[in-house]
Order: C-alpha cells, then structure tokens, then sequence
C-alpha cells in the first residue's frame, strides 16, 4: 500500500515534463460528440479493482467508472493501469479519468487534478459481529493481527491500550490466516485486505469496528481540465445525495461511504 | 560504504534479550520433552508391538519428510479449525516437540542397534527384567554413542525455531525482525541477530555435551 502511494507521485513528476501545456479543449467535448470514454482502472487491487474468475475486471472502481459512463452517455473503455503508471496515462491522455485507489498528496495535486472523493480507503479494526469493540479502549485485554510494519501496525501501536495483544506477523496472508483460524479475536489491517477477507469468509460473520486512518480516494482528471472536473464533481454529488456512492461502499466494502470531502 | 548504525537497534535491548530468552525457552522445554519422546518412540520401533511400529514409523517419516514451518503453520492455523486453539508460544514448543522427537527417534534407533547382541543377552542371563535391560543395559551406551549427533540436531532445532516468529512467537528473530520495520536498520539488526544465535548455539552445544554424560548415561561411557 504505502509503495502504491508512494510511487506515483515520483513518475508523476517524471511524466510532468512529457504532459507540456495544459490541453486548452476539455476532454469532456471528446467525450460527449464520440460517447466514448476511457477510464484507468486497477486490476491488482481487490476489492477495488480486480479480475473475477470470468477474467472480466470488477470492483468498486470499475462500478464507479461504469456509473459515470452511464451518466455521460459513454460507452466505457477500462484500461488497466498499475500505481506506477496511473498518472502519467492521464496526463498523456491515454485516458480521460482515472479511478484508480488515488489518495490526494500535495505532490500529486501539483501534476493532476481531483474532483470530490468517491470512495473511503481506511485501515481499521476488523472483528465479528457478536465481539464487542467500539473504540480502542475496548481492544484491552484482546488478540489483535496485524501485520508487521504497516500502516496500521504503526498506528495501532500508538492507540491501543497496553493490555491489548498485538500479535504481528509477517504478511497479509499470514495476518488474515491468524484471523480466519480464530487465533486472534479482531484484525487491524487496510480496506482492501479486509474487504476480500470478508467476501471470501462470508462465514466469519465479520465487521468494521472502527476505522485507525482514513484516506478517501479521488478521481483524477487531466490539469487544468475545469470542465471535465465540474461535470464529474456534479455526477459524484448526485450520487452522494442519491445515496449510490454509499450503496457502492456498502456492496464493496462492506460500510457506508462515511463523510467523503470534496 | 553503508553507515552502521547499530546504537539505533541495541537501543531496543530489552526486546532482543526478551526474544534471546524466549529462544532458549523453547529449545530447553522442546529439548527435555523431545527427546524423551524420541527414546520411547524409538524403543517402540525396536521393540514394541507391530500396530505400534508402523505408528510410529508413520510418524517419523511424516515429520522427516515434511518442512518445518508447514508442521508450525498446521498446528497455529490449521488445529483451530477442529477446535484446538493454542497460544503461538504453545504452538511453537509443540511443533519443535513433534519436530525433534521425530529426529531423536531415528538418533537414538541407530544407537540401540548398534549394541552388541551379547551384551543384552548377557544381560538376561542374569535375569533382569526387558525394562532393566533396556534402561540400564541398552539404552546408557546408545546414548553416549550418539549423543552428538542428538546434541546437534537440538541445535539445529534451536535455530529452526527462527520461523515461530512467523507465528508472532516473540522470538529472537521476530525481535530482529521488528526492530528492523521500525527503523529500517534491517543490516544492524540481523547481525545482531545472528551473533546472539551464533552465542547461544555455542553455549546450547557445551551446555548439552557437559550435562549428556552426567545425567544421561554416566561419565565412565564419555571416554569411549
């Protein structure tokens, strides 16, 4: 995760001198006249993006991109991208948007534009339903897995009381292992593990109990394309007053979008 | 040239002698028990009842033939799901228990064979009991025979038993491994790691060849 986030901006910043001028057409007129549009998409990234067994993409990003399709009355091409390579296919117009787990860093904000966010991306604490847990405090005395030197082990370290067992393996397979045997009673770790965690052990009967860091994603749209931004940002408002972006969250995520900034 | 930074990892020394501690933990209580199960194992397969040689043959190869870290995973993550749940720590000892009584079986085997016919016949000439015959006639000598052998598989558990980290056993390796993904001194950190496992091999590897002779099968059968 932390390499996902972390790369981009640097071939971001690469790319910057490729991209030249800001295009003065928005892409938004394309669009519209060829009702064509192409969107990156991930396809490494369960439950956001990833191949199904029918080898078709699915995930909520591609949910997310075939809705705005549909709101623009575009046929949608998903192009697959890598966390490497999102950024510069958007600002060598390869693509029109990308939908793509993008979190907004000051790095990534001086290259690309963002509209509202779209979606939650958080680590946080995973257990049963019938175990109770509300807020840190209630991890004392609890086996927690997580896994070693990630986010949510740093931050977790920090919050949780000194009674809580913080048992700390090797890798997220192994982390989710420790929670699906019922060796530990709750999981930290990020959405996307615990997301393909719980659609996979529909058993477990697992839930959110409450979120360790927040960072929402955002669709990034070519710089200094205003026109492309604004009909986004209205479809994605839309949506978030319609109550389908908390109804992808839901079917994806398995919680509400929560409070998305725009 | 790389800047070693080792004041960054020994700063956290409460962690790796906690974890050094827990290492020897493991290896003594897996040591005493193992090998006590590798004596009855292998007298069971010189001795004892068909049913139970094949049982226990099934055994050693099973452990023999198999990695270790897949016995350690099938005990942590695979017992739970017939309702065995057990501590990483528990889960640990078990698998190193299973893993050297497996070994110690075969040590010890080659060492009952090795023992002259005569002398166990000689032994019953004199009317002793099949148990007296073999806990003082058979089983001393063999023990000495092979006692490095058996000293050096310990060790060689020991040092298997860097993988229960991967279990969260907080052991010396899980240490090292820890430090190193708070402050990315990963260098530092297995070098230490690795001198307190050379240390502790060396003082594992005497303190087993002094105690072998003296509590095991005598000082006068040392200096065959």
């Amino acid at each position: 995760m932390l390499m996902r986030r972390c790369l981009a901006p640097i071939v971001a910043v690469l790319a910057l001198s490729a991209s030249g001028a800001a295009s003065a057409q928005s892409a938004l007129d394309g669009i519209l006249a060829k009702k064509q549009i192409s969107i990156a998409i991930p396809t490494d990234f369960p439950p956001y993006g990833f191949v199904g067994t029918d080898l078709e993409p699915q995930g909520l990003d591609i949910d997310m991109a075939n809705y705005i399709g549909a709101k623009l009355g575009a046929k949608v091409t998903l192009v697959p991208v890598t966390s490497g390579n999102r950024i510069a296919y958007l600002q060598t117009h390869k693509v029109d948007l990308v939908i793509s787990t993008l979190g907004k860093t000051p790095e990534r904000e001086k290259v690309i534009d963002f509209t509202s966010a779209y979606s939650p991306f958080f680590q946080a604490v995973f257990a049963a339903k019938s175990v109770s847990i509300k807020a840190p405090a209630d991890l004392a005395g609890k086996t927690v897995s997580v896994t070693r030197g990630a986010i949510e082990d740093i931050e977790l370290s920090k919050i949780a009381p000194a009674s809580a067992e913080i048992r700390r393996f090797e890798d997220n397979n192994t982390t989710v292992a420790a929670f699906v045997s019922g060796q530990v009673e709750a999981i930290a770790t990020g959405a996307s593990v615990a997301g393909n965690m719980m659609q996979k052990n529909p058993q477990l009967n697992s839930e959110l109990k409450f979120v360790i860091k927040e960072s929402p994603n955002f669709i990034g749209v070519a710089k200094g394309d205003d026109k492309l931004r604004t009909r986004i940002d209205e479809i994605i408002a839309a949506a978030k007053a319609a109550g389908d972006l908390n109804k992808l969250s839901q079917k994806w995520l398995g919680r509400p979008a929560g409070d998305l900034p725009n | 040239m790389i800047e070693l930074d080792f004041g960054a990892v020994l700063e956290q020394w409460p962690l790796l002698v906690h974890g050094a501690l827990l290492t020897l933990a493991l290896t003594a209580i897996s040591t005493i028990v193992g090998i006590a199960l590798g004596i009855a194992c292998a007298w069971v397969r010189v001795n004892g009842a068909g049913p139970a040689r094949l049982l226990v043959a099934s055994y050693v190869e099973l452990v023999r033939n198999t990695p270790f870290i897949v016995q350690l995973f099938f005990i942590f993550f695979g017992l739970p799901s017939l309702g065995v749940k057990l501590t990483p720590e528990i889960a640990s000892v078990i698998a190193m228990v299973v893993n050297l009584g497996a070994y110690s079986a075969e040590i010890v085997r080659a060492g009952i064979e090795a023992t002259p016919r005569g002398q166990v016949e000689a032994a019953r000439s004199l009317a002793l009991s099949e148990t007296q015959v073999f806990l003082r006639v058979i089983l001393p000598p063999s023990l000495a025979r092979v006692w490095p052998a058996m000293v050096s598989q310990v060790v060689i558990v020991m040092l298997g038993s860097a993988v229960c980290g991967q279990i969260s056993t907080r052991e010396l390796s899980y240490a090292a491994n820890l430090i190193q993904s708070r402050n990315f001194r990963a260098f530092e950190a297995y070098i230490i790691a690795t001198a307190l496992y050379l240390i502790l091999a060396i003082v594992v590897r005497r303190l087993l060849a002094w105690l072998g002779p003296r509590l095991l099968f005598g000082r006068e059968l040392k200096a065959r």
